[in-house]
């Protein structure tokens, strides 16, 4: 166990839900929650065999102060972002952003799972996306690709090679991405330097929570 | 007695002229309806039209006129004519709107119109102007039994119209729950936090009300009369009694909270530290005189940690305990943490719940509670062990499915509420001992209203017994789905949580409705007419007494109790507390009573006007008798959709299934129709009778008629009960359509022609 974890555990003792509420984004919501299961009605992943708890649960668990169920759990990784929970959920909690928020506190403090796949999309998303300001389409596909190893890639790569060579025919996709090049944001200082300050606000955020 | 003279009047207008040989209609006025004077006009309902019959009645000496042209529910305030007795035949709803426009159809369109005539002619005839009850009474003050929330309100919405009030209370102040309460839930904006009970204003307005007389530690002894004019004997502290005339009475005797010590399984008794929500109030209620926390009953150290159980003993499948929902416990429960959160945030609430419901204005009140840190588990707890100075509830999370428990210095019960709503007078009479065992006096501060009084409330002189009628669960019967305050005593209306469970501002709201409905009574009853459902009504039943059996049929079918017993066993009318429903005409079975424009000759002369072809004419004759609460709007309404159905049935309206005598279907069937029919509102349970126990007992009634059919030889099916509801306008035609085929596949009644 990381440190932030023990140091977390120890501060909060046993009121889990007033840390989610402190430390997590948007954990202010969970208390909100009156357990219609709308959320988890509405969910189009009809929970596949990677979840383990839907959003209500995990919300009755942190209110029950089960620390560690919540912190193993799966589901808060497996929201795809489609917003349906969100746009329906008659408390108007925002229940994507509060299972982002659980997802992000978990990884903060080390909890979440090694090579958790959505968490990998994420981060490879991000640095993709940041780099130039807009994604290079080509270098993600690969990064994901390859994610699990040469001969996986090469596999998944032959796989989807004609729905590629379509895309490439219909202007859609452009190889010369593969190198780097490809379209670029105009003002890729301007980009990073807001990057920067965002970064720079959250952690003061963080810190003055910490 | 100015000498009777009869009158028919055709109308032409709505296309009725067009569809029908209205010179044939005017001749079977003159011929078979023998009316002294027969008229036709173009549009009867118009001022010209109106001003016709006013005139023949001033001047040509008209008393009984028959309005041959749209349904007796159409143009009532042109047709307006309270002098005389009149009769509406239904040509325009009843005839050409329902049957199609083509030649195939005139014929029986015409002759359905002729025997509307003849039947709206014979009708008058068998009438008489009613001339309003005589025996009234005009006292105008209002009494109200019970001192609590609703009790207080309708005293003062009463006081306010400017009636006069006596207020019966029967313990030694005024408040009732209210009062016990520390706060009560919101009321205004923005519903987040309690408020006060408000109790202390509103007895300091009673207080100050010359137009209110406050009996306290007083119960009723006596009530006897009727509307307009009750006499109550009140039993006051002193054991003297204080006699009161009153015109009309409000029974606002509120609950008893259902006793906790039948929850054993929740350590209610084992431990002070588990206490119901009336107990709560009384320990926030202390704590706050004293300046302090809320402590733990068992050593007084500050509560640290509270559980709520929501629906202790409520709500209950296994028929052990409360079957319904109380109402108000969720929000109560709420409230009741909130005294924790309030004082002291870190204070560990939790409210253990199935189902939340939070009526009102609850939802926000819930929210802010949820924003105050109060944590809402859904779970059902099956046990609290006491252990020390505290518990540990024992429950099953509903939404994680696993057993699991909390700790807590104190357990809160949400134990639901039980009328006190007097003996049960529909109750078997051998069963005095098994009266309801809440009677143990409870130990809780709270408990005002210490017991359900197995003893009578109001002490009524009526036949049928001392006190309302109950419904579902002990709750005193009203009119629940169209007149919710309509209860099944004339003049007496109950009010609050006796009538169903509700919270305070429920109670106030229903307590306001019941003043102002039984000031409404007192002003009726004053001019002698009938209050709800037939407001303003001025006929009356009147019976004839050589011709009494003393069968007690009337007496004990009224569903009003309108009818009580003299010293010789005679039926004795109340004539006020009657709804005019003729529940007694249709059980009478030597067919003595009678209204003046309602009787067992109205009806019957109807059915004996109509024409029945022979046998041969394959043209049956069948007899719809329909409710005119609800079946026959039914019809109208079909009526006005266009509709259509069978061309031989013959509608007569009644007041209600229940004042159908059997002697009109007996009469029907030797008279050669084919087929009798009957509509009326559905009963049992959850009836929609508008004399609540009409139908039914019509029903019962009827049900002894498949006998007179066998011994006539017909076929049992030839008289048909359907329960019809007003909403019924499409299906209707369609049901009566079913049936006349049916009736065309048996042979012609064999009674034709005789």
């Amino acid at each position: 166990m990381s440190d932030l974890n023990q140091e977390m555990a120890a501060r909060y003792k046993n009121n889990f839900l007033k840390e989610i509420e402190e430390q997590a984004e948007m954990g202010e919501w969970v208390k909100m929650c009156m357990q219609c299961g709308l959320c988890s009605g509405s969910c189009p992943t009809n929970f596949h065999s990677g979840w383990d708890h839907p959003p209500q649960e995990i919300f009755m668990l942190i209110r029950a102060g089960k620390r560690e169920e919540v912190l193993n759990a799966q589901g808060m990784y497996m929201c795809t972002s489609c917003y349906n929970c969100y746009v329906r959920c008659p408390r108007k909690v925002p229940v994507t952003h509060v299972m982002h928020g659980i997802a992000e506190y978990a990884y903060r403090i080390g909890r979440a799972p090694k090579n958790q796949p959505t968490m990998h999309l994420s981060k490879t998303f991000w640095t993709n996306a940041t780099k130039h300001g807009r994604v290079n389409e080509v270098q993600l596909t690969q990064s994901l690709y390859f994610k699990d190893g040469i001969g996986a890639g090469i596999k998944k790569a032959m796989e989807m090679q004609k729905e590629a060579l379509g895309l490439v025919k219909a202007g859609r996709l452009n190889p010369m991405e593969a190198l780097g090049m490809g379209h670029k944001c105009k003002d890729v200082k301007g980009i990073h330097a807001m990057l920067a300050k965002a970064e720079e606000l959250e952690a003061k955020n963080k810190a003055a929570k910490a | 007695m100015a000498e009777t003279k009869t009158a028919a009047y055709i109308c032409k207008g709505c296309e009725i002229g067009t569809r029908l040989d209205t010179a044939a209609l005017v001749k079977t006025a003159t011929k078979s309806g023998k009316m002294n004077i027969v008229r036709e006009h173009d549009f009867l309902c118009s001022a010209e039209g109106v001003a016709m019959i006013q005139n023949d009645i001033d001047n040509e000496g008209v008393t009984h006129a028959a309005l041959c042209a749209c349904s007796r529910r159409a143009k009532t305030e042109a047709f307006n004519f309270p002098t005389i007795a009149m009769s509406r035949g239904n040509l325009r709803e009843g005839v050409i709107w329902i049957r199609p426009d083509t030649d195939a159809a005139r014929e029986t369109t015409q002759e359905m119109a002729e025997d509307y005539v003849r039947m709206a002619c014979a009708e008058v005839k068998a009438m008489t102007v009613p001339p309003g009850n005589q025996k009234t009474g005009t006292v105008k003050t209002l009494l109200v039994v019970g001192g609590g929330m609703s009790g207080m309100t309708s005293a003062l919405e009463a006081s306010k119209a400017g009636y006069k009030v006596v207020l019966v209370e029967k313990s030694a102040a005024l408040g009732g729950w209210a009062a016990k309460l520390h706060k009560r839930v919101p009321t205004r904006e923005p519903f987040k936090s309690p408020e006060d009970n408000g109790v202390a204003d509103m007895v300091a307005r009673i207080e100050a009300d010359s137009n209110i007389k406050a009996y306290l530690n007083a119960t009723i002894a006596k009530t006897d009369g009727a509307p307009g004019r009750f006499k109550v004997d009140i039993a006051i502290e002193s054991g003297a009694i204080a006699q009161e005339d009153v015109g009309a009475i409000i029974q606002a005797t509120g609950f008893t909270l259902y006793d906790a010590n039948k929850l054993p399984e929740f350590a209610y008794g084992k431990t002070p530290n588990v206490v119901d929500q009336a107990g709560l109030e009384a320990l926030a209620k202390a704590a706050a005189a004293e300046g302090k926390p809320i402590r733990r009953p068992s050593d007084g150290q500050p509560v640290k940690s509270v559980v709520f159980v929501q629906c202790a003993g409520q709500r209950d499948a296994t028929g052990k305990h409360l079957q319904y929902c109380s109402g108000f416990c969720c929000n109560t429960s709420i409230k009741q943490a909130m005294y924790f959160k309030d004082s002291n945030p870190d204070i560990d609430t939790v409210v253990l719940f199935t189902d939340l419901r939070t009526p009102g204005n609850g939802e926000d009140f819930y929210r802010a509670a949820q924003n105050k840190g109060v944590i809402f588990s859904k779970g059902v707890v099956s046990q609290v062990v006491p252990s020390g100075n505290a518990c540990t509830v024992k429950f099953k999370d509903l939404i994680l499915n696993e057993d699991t428990e909390a700790q807590a210095d104190l357990v809160v019960l949400a134990t639901g509420v039980v009328p006190n709503s007097g003996v049960n007078i529909d109750a078997p009479v051998a069963a005095p001992a098994a009266a309801p065992a809440e009677a143990a006096e409870g130990e809780v501060a709270g408990e005002v209203i210490a017991t359900i009084a197995p003893e009578s409330i109001l002490n009524l002189t009526y036949r049928q017994g001392p006190d309302m009628p109950q419904f579902k669960h002990g709750f005193t019967d009203s009119h629940f789905i169209c007149f919710p305050y309509e209860t099944r005593r004339t003049g007496i209306y109950t009010a609050g949580p006796v009538r169903r469970p509700m919270d305070i501002l429920q109670a106030q709201e229903d307590a306001t409705g019941a003043a102002m409905k039984a000031i409404q009574a007192m002003e009726n009853a004053g001019l002698g007419k009938a209050a709800h459902p037939r407001a303003g009504d001025l006929s009356f039943p009147t019976v004839r007494l050589e011709g009494c059996t003393q069968c007690k049929r009337c007496t004990v079918e009224c569903p009003f109790g309108a009818i009580d017993e003299d010293e010789k066993r005679f039926p004795l009318f109340n004539e006020s507390r009657c709804r005019r429903c003729g529940t007694c005409m249709g059980a009478c079975p030597v067919r003595v009573i009678s209204f003046e424009n309602y009787s067992v000759n109205t009806v019957g002369s109807q059915i004996k006007s109509v024409e029945v072809p022979d046998e041969f004419s394959e043209k049956p004759r069948i007899l719809i008798l329909a409710c005119e609460n609800d079946a026959y709007p039914a019809l109208d309404m079909a009526g006005m959709n266009r509709n259509e159905y069978d061309p031989f049935v013959r509608v007569i309206p009644i007041r209600c299934l229940g004042s159908v005598n059997t002697i009109w279907i007996t009469d029907a069937l030797n008279g050669g129709y084919d087929g009798v029919m009957l509509m009326g509102c559905k009963h049992g349970e959850e009836y929609q009778c508008h004399f609540v126990k009409g139908s039914e007992l019509g029903r019962y009634r009827l049900s002894k008629v498949g006998d007179t059919l066998k011994g006539m030889n017909l076929e049992t099916e030839r008289v048909h009960d359907l329960e019809v509801a007003i909403t019924d306008i499409a299906t209707l035609p369609q049901k009566i359509n079913d049936y006349a085929a049916l009736i065309k596949s048996f042979p012609p009644s064999p009674f034709k022609g005789f």
